[in-house]
């Protein structure tokens, strides 16, 4: 798979300003996500990065531009169907639920997974890739600690079988363990499906990001270079 | 039959407003500092219900057309939808025009249940029927709004984190914006619940209380206040319903995305 072959997730001169409406939060900016090749976004704190990623999901409204997902833009009733493929996960994480169990089952009372199950073996299965075993589900949310957290965000996330996800600064804040965990995760994610998975991940730290990505783009002020401001 | 009724001398009203200096000499001997809210309250009240009691025998006399009672019903309810709207902590864009609906709409549909199909008094805008009514479903639907958009706002914000988890995950808005919208909605309809419950136990409400002095058969004053407490129960209802979701559409968009920056600071 190269860079040109056609996108998995494209934006397309986004641009959202802010809320006095002088100021650009998110200017014009075209990136291009490939399936197999991970793209990593940085740049400095309030440069737009989290904006941008939210974008990306359409979490946020935009002023003009589209985001396409294989080539469709969704829009109204088709957008809880794009964050089937297309998911976004917070810096820090929220698990509805008693349970690291319950919080994995909660995405499947949704409409648009009613066709899926929670399958514990797959979620165990995810889970083993990091050391941790089937007891794990029973630790209540209210416990774990925040790498504990991220692991259970990003196996939530990986369960429901996406093509995109969209990672805001998933290491920040984790210690060493945990940071290994989640980039084992997410390598393993990408190589039990070739050329069909994809993320985007924002961080700060520069080999980190390098190391987790194929390309990088960086955002200041709004606007993507190819080149750090 | 008014003819029972005792009248009140200004006298008479004098004795009971020595009972409120009473009170507020208690204040002022436990160092409360209530005595002066006590007075002036005392003195609103009075001056209130004289403009009032002018107003409305104004409005009593007979002949009055219907818009001149239309036009005053919508005055009312104009003022339970501001009011309604002032009692939230947390604002957002529109919200004033939502309890403005909801209390317009709520309490006029049920107010015309009441007059055209339940009472069905002659004409159907006589005063003496229209204006009571409708003050008590406004009152019902007020304190329902208020109660039920507080609730509502504050779950959305408090609740921030999950709701944009469900959205990241692929819930719609509805179903990203369930529980609040459940809470709020039990949070507006629980105080005419609990009226419900210890009506004739614990209170004696105040119109039948009306009636009763007035002199009507207490059988047929329950009559009326059965009657009241079904519209009161529905306007709530409808009214706590029917803001939430006007609230929920401002801040939850059609593409599922949660607008926090409507909130006003």
């Amino acid at each position: 798979m190269t860079s040109q072959s056609a996108p998995m997730l494209e934006a397309v001169r986004l641009r959202r300003l802010h809320a006095d409406r002088q100021h650009c939060l998110l200017d014009d900016v075209s990136l291009a996500v490939h399936a197999g090749r991970p793209l990593g976004v940085m740049g400095s704190s309030g440069a737009g990065k989290t904006l941008l990623l939210r974008a990306l999901a359409m979490l946020d409204p935009t002023d003009s531009g589209e985001v396409r997902f294989q080539g469709h833009v969704a829009r109204r009733a088709s957008v809880p169907w794009f964050r089937c493929q297309v998911i976004y996960l917070h810096q820090r994480p929220v698990l509805p639920g008693a349970t690291v169990e319950a919080a994995l089952r909660q995405p499947f009372a949704l409409v648009a997974h009613r066709r899926r199950r929670f399958e514990e073996a797959r979620a165990v299965e995810l889970l083993g890739r990091v050391g941790r075993d089937a007891s794990f589900l029973e630790k209540p949310t209210a416990n774990l600690s925040g790498g504990e957290q991220q692991l259970s965000a990003l196996v939530r996330a990986m369960q429901l079988d996406p093509v995109v996800l969209l990672l805001d600064e998933p290491a920040a804040s984790l210690d060493r363990d945990a940071t290994l965990a989640v980039e084992t995760l997410l390598a393993e994610w990408l190589e039990e499906s070739p050329g069909q998975h994809s993320y985007v991940w924002v961080g700060h730290d520069v080999e980190q990001t390098r190391r987790m990505t194929h390309e990088t783009a960086f955002i200041h002020g709004g606007r993507v270079t190819r080149e750090p401001a | 039959m008014p003819g029972q009724l005792i009248e009140l001398s200004v006298w008479q009203i004098g004795l009971a407003a020595s009972l409120v200096v009473a009170s507020a000499g208690i204040s002022l001997a436990l160092q409360l500092g209530l005595h002066g809210r006590l007075l002036w309250a005392s003195v609103r009240c009075v001056v209130q219900l004289v403009l009032l009691g002018l107003m409305l025998r104004w409005i009593f006399a007979p002949g009055r057309q219907w818009y001149v009672v239309v036009s005053l019903g919508l005055a009312m309810t104009l003022i339970a939808g501001v009011v309604a709207f002032g009692r939230n902590e947390r604002r957002y864009a529109g919200m004033l025009l939502d309890a403005v609906i909801s209390v317009w709409a709520c309490s006029w549909l049920i107010a015309g249940v009441a007059l055209l199909a339940v009472v069905r008094p002659e004409p159907w805008y006589e005063p003496r029927y229209a204006i009571p009514l409708l003050g008590m479903i406004l009152h019902s639907t007020l304190n329902g709004i208020a109660l039920g958009l507080n609730r509502f706002t504050r779950e959305v914000y408090d609740r921030r984190g999950e709701i944009e988890t469900l959205l990241a995950l692929g819930a719609t808005r509805r179903e990203a914006a369930r529980g609040p919208i459940q809470e709020a909605v039990r949070t507006g309809m629980i105080p005419t619940i609990n009226a419900m419950m210890v009506m004739g136990i614990v209170t004696l409400p105040g119109m039948m209380t009306g009636q009763l002095l007035a002199g009507v058969d207490p059988m047929q004053a329950i009559s009326y206040q059965i009657v009241i407490m079904f519209f009161l129960a529905a306007a709530s209802a409808l009214a706590t319903s029917g803001v939430v979701l006007l609230g929920y559409r401002r801040l939850l968009s059609a593409d599922h995305q949660l607008l926090l920056e409507r909130f006003q600071q």
